[in-house]
């Protein structure tokens, strides 16, 4: 696994200019929504790559709570903060696209809001984390959470749907439909290898920032036993 | 199951003697409808449809509070040991904590439901049957995350902060549900609430299982 | 050959990584007492709360009555009883209910006869039916101990069980190890008052460095003692 990192930079770089060079060379404008809508590309890939992470969270949080592995907890950690970050970017790029299409910044509309129910889950993840305090009991904490949120998902889902008979319906179509072109289906597929591979790269270099962390606190505390 | 019911009987004991928790809840439930009521000023005719949320955020609000409470009970004179190194399935503390909990949410719904329906002119008496059943339904998942949650945070710093930060997100589901169900129950009847009541069982069943084998491993040290 | 109450194997315990048990190795039998002694900090009342099965051993094994206590067997925890530094009552409860409710937690057999005749062992007749909040120090801790009785425990940990009593309580408590040590219970405790476990102590051993350093059948010689602290602290510079 080591061994790829050194490859992994050099890969995203070149998936990320591929993706690029598709999305504004090669796809061709949408008929209704215009330039804007190459947006989209990233903004999907997106989306997908903050549910892997959270449930990369999820996963590596019940194998934390099941064989109290290091390693998970430090999967967990990288895993929370790939999906918020890539979280945020979904719910930083929806509005900035929704905008000129629709006409509003924001809309209740269900995926909107769970995408944001989601962040605010995660997010709270990570203050758990940084503000739950230096006793190693947090991690267990952070991992009985980041199942929790998980479990969450589904049912976030079903609610949601509800909320929409208040709201008007503002999309004209569902995100992702209209892929008529299949180079827009490749733009998308490779934007999403782009990402993946930018979250993938992101998570290895994360979990071993962790582990070197708490080597070098290993050894400091080392250091002030013997002196 | 033994277990968690002498637990339920001890947590019920020791409120009824001092009435702190119930009484903060009470207290602090009917500030916050007569805050959000005069806030909101409503019209005679708009103010049954603010109902359903208005109670429900009261609950959710004050809730909170009033659980988290009921692990600071466990910490003074460090008994949260007393019944880790008794012969007893951890889970049962969650199990007895979680009765607890719900008849404490039921006793403050008893006084904040009629005052709503008298502060915004709403007849609750025609569908007292669903508005029990729904109150019933939202309590339990609410009262399983919450119980879950107020064990992690009463063992860490910033806890006042953190229980409502975790929280909220994780509850907006059975808050959807619950208001909704709510609606509907106080337009039409059960029947037009089916798919909130289903999200509200989904929950129920999700979190009281999660609830009950996660509790463990947040109380194991 | 029954098992012995406690084999513990190379127990390690970290907080945070540090290792405050690092590596402790302690059998003791069936009819034991051992005082438990060490500097403030070295780790007593960790260790204590590790045989208790409190605290979770991060390396090593530990096994109570042969079961390792990592499967948390009720079998098991049915037999220890455990004070710490504070009472485990709740102060809202009177000392007769925290009694009662912890009879139904282990499943005592003949409950009320059993609670009634702790209440007299510790004094507490009178107060029995106050709220603990009321209580002293002192009447604490006498109901602390009646509590960690109350199931005729075969293993008794002790946390300092000497503190806060007054000499009254501290004869009826020595008669009362006595009694459980001479009917072939094992007792755990620590101690800062070496000269009052002394008469009651199979074994003395000193925990230091997160090991027990030293170790030594019967009573600690004061004299001893004091040198054996000296070395070790010295030792480490």
């Amino acid at each position: 696994m080591r061994r790829l990192e050194p490859l992994l930079a050099p890969a995203v770089f070149v998936a990320m200019v591929a993706a690029l060079w598709l999305i504004f060379m090669v796809v061709p404008t949408e008929r209704q929504m215009g330039i804007v809508q190459r947006i989209f590309y990233f903004h999907v890939a997106s989306a997908w790559l903050a549910y892997l992470g959270f449930f990369t969270v999820a996963g590596a949080s019940a194998v934390y709570l099941w064989k109290g592995s290091a390693a998970a907890d430090r999967a967990a950690i990288a895993g929370a903060e790939i999906g918020v970050l890539f979280c945020t970017f979904v719910v930083v790029t929806g509005p900035i696209w929704a905008r000129p299409i629709w006409g509003v910044w924001w809309t209740w509309d269900p995926r909107l809001t769970m995408t944001l129910i989601l962040w605010a889950i995660y997010a709270g993840y990570l203050m758990l984390r940084a503000f739950g305090g230096d006793d190693e009991a947090v991690a267990r904490y952070a991992a009985v959470l980041g199942i929790v949120g998980v479990l969450d998902i589904p049912v976030i889902r079903v609610s949601v749907r509800l909320l929409h008979g208040i709201h008007p319906n503002v999309l004209n179509q569902p995100q992702g439909s209209g892929l008529a072109d299949p180079k827009m289906r490749l733009a998308l597929y490779v934007a999403s290898i782009a990402m993946l591979l930018l979250g993938g790269w992101l998570a290895m270099v994360r979990m071993r920032q962790e582990r070197l962390a708490s080597e070098l606190a290993a050894l400091r505390r080392l250091a002030e036993e013997r002196a | 199951m033994r277990a968690a019911l002498a637990i339920l009987r001890k947590d019920l004991r020791i409120e009824w003697r001092t009435k702190e928790s119930l009484s903060s809840l009470i207290v602090l439930g009917v500030l916050l409808l007569v805050a959000l009521a005069v806030a909101y000023d409503p019209t005679p005719e708009t103010a049954p449809t603010l109902a359903p949320a208005v109670l429900w955020a009261t609950f959710v609000f004050t809730g909170l509070l009033g659980i988290q409470r009921g692990f600071l009970v466990e910490r003074e004179n460090d008994c949260l040991a007393g019944l880790l190194g008794a012969p007893i399935d951890p889970a049962a503390i969650f199990a007895g904590k979680l009765a607890a909990n719900l008849v404490l949410l039921a006793a403050m719904q008893a006084i904040v439901v009629p005052l709503v329906g008298l502060f915004l002119h709403v007849d609750l008496a025609a569908s007292v049957g669903g508005l029990l059943v729904v109150l019933l339904l939202g309590n339990l998942g609410f009262a399983a995350l919450a119980t879950l949650f107020a064990a992690i945070a009463v063992r860490t710093r910033a806890r006042e902060v953190l229980l409502p930060v975790l929280l909220l997100p994780l509850l907006v589901p059975l808050l959807i549900g619950a208001v909704k169900a709510t609606e509907h129950v106080m337009t039409g009847g059960l029947a037009g609430a089916r798919d909130a009541l289903g999200v509200l069982v989904a929950f129920d069943v999700i979190f009281t299982v999660a609830g009950w084998l996660l509790f463990t491993y947040v109380v194991r040290d | 050959m029954a098992a012995p109450p406690i084999r513990a194997e190379k127990v390690v315990r970290r907080f945070g990584g540090v290792a405050v048990l690092a590596g402790v190795d302690l059998t003791v039998e069936a009819g034991e007492l051992v005082v438990l002694l060490g500097a403030n900090g070295a780790g007593k009342t960790t260790l204590l709360r590790v045989l208790a099965t409190l605290l979770r051993p991060s390396d090593g094994r530990l096994e109570l009555f042969g079961v390792d206590v990592r499967l948390r067997k009720a079998e098991t925890l049915r037999r220890v009883g455990y004070v710490g530094h504070e009472s485990a009552c709740y102060p809202d409860l009177t000392g007769a209910e925290n009694l009662a409710f912890y009879a139904g937690l282990y499943d005592v057999p003949d409950a009320a006869t059993r609670v009634a005749e702790l209440l007299t062992w510790a004094g507490l007749d009178g107060a029995a039916r106050r709220p603990v909040r009321v209580y002293s120090r002192g009447m604490q801790q006498r109901l602390a101990l009646a509590r960690a009785m109350l199931h005729a425990p075969d293993l008794l940990i002790l946390d300092e069980p000497f503190s806060g009593l007054d000499p009254a309580g501290q004869t009826a408590l020595d008669a009362r190890l006595l009694a459980l040590r001479t009917a072939g219970h094992a007792i755990v405790l620590s101690t800062h008052d070496v000269a009052r476990a002394a008469p009651l102590a199979t074994r003395t051993v000193v925990l230091h460095g997160g090991r027990i350093a030293w170790s030594g059948a019967g009573a600690a010689d004061p004299v001893v003692l004091a040198r054996t602290y000296d070395d070790l602290t010295r030792g480490r510079s």
